[in-house]
């Protein structure tokens, strides 16, 4: 097929058709993104049908569209939510003012940046689990995967439009370098470090969607309240489909608990590694690892880009509008501990600058409510022990608190104190050995892994048996 | 008078660790963010400010002097993904607009040393960006022969200033591009608008680097190059070096008192008098005995002296207007102490120690305050010692009527004491007579009063019934004037001749920087450096000037 009948075919409602720039920049980086999938991503079943959801258009209906389809032959779409009439600006110094169709150029350069920092997380997650088919626990997580595979890459796409459609040159060139890194190729890395992290096993799979992909719930929906109007109609769009991708990650989760809550019931004081199951201190030592490198993700507590993309209307809080009373984010503070001559202080900073903090904070408290959740399969099985979040100050490597070590429950201490809890708080070389030894793929229809709960219902109109990837 | 001991040493720096490897000299910038030169900012980022800017001022000169073996000099940082983010912000936004000035004077004089030290003393630099270099980490970088970035997909070398925070690069970033590495005019303007500055690739297209290398390989590539250099290098420094030992002094509220120059302040009438003694013991005549002697060498120590008092009224006392230039003890002595820098050139030891004196006279030629040599009964405005009669503003000199108040010129003003722009200070005197500085240097007696009056080397000869009058009355009008005219005023008048890198980098500094920093639009209460990493974004005045 041609690349001009491909284009063809990418469903859009950004009229393709009549944007022969748009055509342009697209009929060149079409064929390096399928060379990208084929080369980086899934590494197995790209030539098997999968029971996926296409979306189509943005309607109720149209959204999720399920069949059968190859990977690659996805079709790839290019949607943005649907207009609000007379959209303002929601929030800074331009507040109220009609929102912009077009980019304003003064803030060119930082509405690029943010677009290529979101852009680039969303190839570096599928590279990430490009392996993770051969080991999967059914054949619905490995339809899940998939899923979240190709609408990541679909993400990648809505990006990439806006780059080809307002960023001229200089943004085809970013579109074309977002396809030449690599997540954890030293050489040319994906650009936020929780991105080139490994996610070679399922348990991670599953706290990767849960607590990397709702990072990006909370920046899409930041960022749907951009005051660049074709932005924010791109997230909200995007929001949609990340949802599903949460809930893979959060009942996946749920999954893992419950089995090993069953199992603690019925071999109370065991050693589950006995029984093929993950131990309780194993999810919690998952928890510590993604939960501390997602909130990573939000940036400097104390931060003059947050401050400046406020400022300028790029990026508002969530749910900016709906929720927060007032928009211009001056004469207000926000306390934020920190460390000043060896000891934590309250220091009250400018609101503006503390918008990553305050983004952070909703994501924090989003993922007690999962833990709550969590809990509950504990409590049902009658399982004691309850899984938490560290303190957010714990394990850091961007912001206030990274080069410094603080316990899990957010004290300062001594690097020696540190290192000498590492093997409680995160997986050592015996629990990855453990968890690679039980990820066996369990093909068979119908069947799960037997160190994971079955998933609560099927997808798409079908059940559990239902042949999701026709191998 | 204020003073703080701007003397460092490698074993006590805080934010540099420089180590040396037979030809190779490694200087790593570890930044320590709590340790600042004042207070109340954080040094994050490998971001510097006087303090870091004085230990890698004295690892250059160090250098220089205590090692010999050094075929080439390599800057990296010694953290991860940032090589150096340049001046702190913060430390500039809290400074007196006067430090300000003089801190990116200074930085600029030490970067300019770093390319003499190439230029002249036969070492090759070199910068291994194994991270961001941003605004002054840039310029550090832009100081170097020849500049290599990481590529990993993050590193970029940029200069923000101008949208960022509304000031330009104020140490000679925007000249070095376009002069220097002859950068294209509108690709130069292209790179100083954008923040995030361009990555490995471009930026050697644009010739803003020399080369970018996989992180993978970087270390490698930067070795082999190393390597490479101090293999090819071919001038092997013959004889030992000379260890630079601490400047000391001691004083009181208005006296500094080294071994040969003494500081006075007077802080009401905004005047200061540095002295500088002659020798008062033989001085060494060859190389070995100046290695023998080492820094305690009057040509070596006398000029350290006086270059950490220049430093501590420019840094420390920044109300003093106008500084009294005078000289005191045998005219014989100087010359006899010159005498090794005449005679023994080639020795590269002896050809430092002449670098280090025309460096500490430009210093004096870039202070920014007025500048009155007084040639009175005692003086000894001679040899080396005579350039700063004619580096000065203007000249006094007592017509005692006996011949005994006197100055001698020698060739040391032949050019071998070269001003920022290449030129001696007597070319730059008689440009409308060219044929004059001949006719000075070849008058080798000592003259009085009338006799340089006639040769045009001073400015004024009173006798000794107006001489006191006529001194202290001119002194206090200079000291009356606008310091702003007058520093602009002296600017202009002090560098006649064509311009070079150096003097429109510092021409620049102290006009366009120095005025765009004290601009509303930069400092003013909604400028953009004040607004800098505060919740509001700035407010311009849109009037083109």
């Amino acid at each position: 097929m041609s690349t001009v009948d491909l284009l063809a075919k990418i469903p859009n409602n950004v009229d393709l058709k009549g944007d022969k720039k748009l055509q342009r920049a697209l009929e060149e980086w079409q064929p390096e993104y399928l060379k990208w999938w084929h080369e980086t991503g899934p590494a197995l079943h790209q030539d098997k049908d999968v029971w996926l959801r296409t979306a189509i258009d943005v309607t109720a209906e149209g959204w999720a569209q399920f069949d059968y389809v190859r990977t690659p032959d996805y079709r790839w779409g290019i949607f943005l939510a649907d207009a609000v009439p007379d959209r303002k600006v929601q929030c800074g110094d331009h507040f109220g003012q009609p929102a912009w169709q077009e980019v304003p150029g003064e803030y060119r350069n930082m509405l690029r940046r943010i677009i290529v920092t979101q852009a680039d997380t969303e190839p570096a997650s599928v590279e990430q689990q490009r392996w993770l088919a051969q080991t999967a626990p059914s054949l619905m997580d490995m339809r899940n995967l998939f899923q979240v595979n190709v609408e990541e890459g679909r993400h990648l796409w809505a990006m990439v439009y806006l780059l080809h459609k307002y960023f001229g040159k200089d943004g085809r060139e970013e579109a074309d370098e977002l396809l030449r890194r690599r997540a954890g190729d030293p050489d040319k890395p994906r650009i936020l470090q929780a991105f080139n992290n490994p996610c070679n096993d399922w348990l991670s799979f599953y706290a990767f969607t849960m607590f990397m992909d709702r990072d990006g719930k909370f920046q899409l929906a930041a960022l749907a309240e951009s005051g660049f109007d074709p932005l924010s109609r791109t997230c909200r769009f995007m929001l949609t489909e990340e949802a599903h991708h949460l809930s893979v990650g959060e009942t996946g989760v749920q999954r893992v608990v419950k089995r090993t809550a069953e199992l603690m019931r019925e071999h109370p004081g065991k050693d589950l590694r006995s029984y093929g199951g993950v131990p309780l201190d194993v999810i919690q030592k998952i928890i510590n690892y993604w939960f501390t490198y997602s909130i990573d993700l939000f940036g400097g507590e104390i931060s003059s880009n947050a401050a400046d993309y406020f400022a300028s209307g790029m990026k508002g809080r969530f749910r900016e509008e709906a929720k927060e009373t007032e928009h211009t984010g001056l004469d207000q503070g926000k306390v934020i501990p920190v460390v000043q001559d060896g000891k934590l202080v309250n220091r009250e900073v400018p609101l503006r600058n503390a918008m990553n903090e305050c983004l952070r904070d909703g994501y924090i408290q989003d993922c007690e409510r999962a833990l709550a959740i969590w809990n509950k399969e504990l409590e049902k099985s009658g399982v004691e022990q309850r899984l938490t979040l560290p303190n957010r100050r714990f394990h850091r490597h961007v912001g206030e608190y990274a080069n410094m070590f603080f316990d899990y429950e957010g004290n300062l201490v001594a690097k020696e104190a540190f290192d000498a809890r590492k093997a409680a708080w995160f997986l050592t070389d015996d629990d990855l050995a453990y968890l690679r030894s039980i990820m066996k793929p369990c093909l068979e229809p119908g069947k799960v892994a037997g160190w994971v709960a079955p998933p609560l219902k099927g997808i798409g109109g079908k059940d559990m048996n239902f042949e999701y990837v026709r191998l | 008078m204020k003073t703080e001991n701007l003397q460092r040493h490698p074993d006590s720096y805080i934010h540099w660790k420089l180590d040396i490897q037979g030809p190779i000299a490694w200087m790593r910038m570890n930044v320590q963010t709590e340790r600042g030169f004042r207070p109340g900012y954080i040094l994050k980022l490998n971001s510097y400010d006087l303090g870091v800017d004085l230990e890698l001022a004295d690892s250059i000169q160090r250098l220089r002097f205590e090692h010999p073996e050094v075929k080439v000099l390599a800057f990296t940082s010694a953290q991860d993904r940032i090589f150096c983010s340049g001046a702190n912000i913060f430390m500039l936004q809290s400074s007196t607009h006067a430090f300000k000035v003089n801190f990116c004077k200074f930085t600029n004089e030490t970067r300019l040393s770093l390319e003499e030290y190439a230029k002249e003393s036969g070492v090759r630099t070199l910068a291994a960006l194994n991270g961001t270099a941003s605004g002054g980490g840039y310029e550090l970088a832009i100081s170097c022969d020849e500049i290599h970035l990481i590529e990993d997909g993050n590193a970029a070398v940029s200069l923000p200033e101008v949208p960022l925070l509304g000031v330009l690069p104020g140490t000679g970033g925007l000249t070095r591009l376009v002069d220097k590495r002859k950068i294209r005019r509108d690709l130069a303007d292209v790179f100083s608008t954008l923040a995030e500055g361009l990555r490995g690739p471009r930026a050697v297209k644009w010739g803003l680097i020399d080369a970018s290398h996989a992180k993978s390989k970087f270390d490698d590539k930067v070795k082999e190059r190393l390597a490479q250099i101090a293999a090819s290098a071919t001038n092997a420094k013959v004889g030992a070096g000379m260890k630079l030992t601490p400047i000391e002094a001691t004083g009181d509220e208005r006296t500094r008192k080294y071994q040969y120059v003494t500081l006075e302040v007077d802080d009401a009438g905004r005047v200061a008098t540095i002295t500088i003694d002659a020798p008062s013991s033989p001085q060494p005549t060859t190389p070995d005995e100046l290695r023998k002697v080492g820094d305690q060498a009057w040509i070596v120590k006398a000029w350290r002296e006086l270059d950490d008092a220049i430093l501590q009224l420019r840094l420390m006392n920044e109300t003093v207007g106008v500084i009294i230039l005078k000289t005191r003890g045998s005219a014989d002595a100087v010359l006899a102490a010159d005498k090794l820098l005449l005679d023994h050139g080639s020795d590269w030891l002896v050809n430092e120690v002449r670098l280090l004196v025309a460096r500490v006279l430009r210093r004096v030629d870039n202070t920014s305050k007025s500048l009155f040599a007084i040639v009175d009964e005692g003086s000894c405005f001679v040899g080396s010692l005579f350039e700063l009669a004619i580096a000065s503003d203007r000249s006094f000199m007592l017509n005692d009527g006996d011949g005994k108040v006197t100055l001698r010129v020698s060739p040391m003003s032949d050019g071998r004491l070269p001003m920022s722009h290449g030129i001696s200070r007597l070319q730059c005197r008689f440009l409308r007579d060219p044929p004059q500085v001949a006719r000075v240097l070849e008058h080798t007696e000592a003259l009085d009063a009338d006799a340089a009056d006639e040769l045009g080397l001073v400015t004024f000869t009173p006798d000794d019934i107006d001489w006191e009058d006529e001194v202290r009355i001119a002194i206090e009008e200079r000291a009356s004037y606008s310091p702003d005219a007058l520093t602009g005023m002296e600017q202009n008048l002090r560098f006649a001749g064509a311009e070079s890198v150096e003097t429109k980098i510092f021409g620049r500094l102290s006009a366009w920087q120095n005025w765009i920093f004290t601009r509303p639009n930069a400092t003013g209460e909604h400028g953009a450096l004040t607004a800098y990493g505060k919740p509001v974004r700035p407010t311009f005045d849109w009037k083109r000037t």
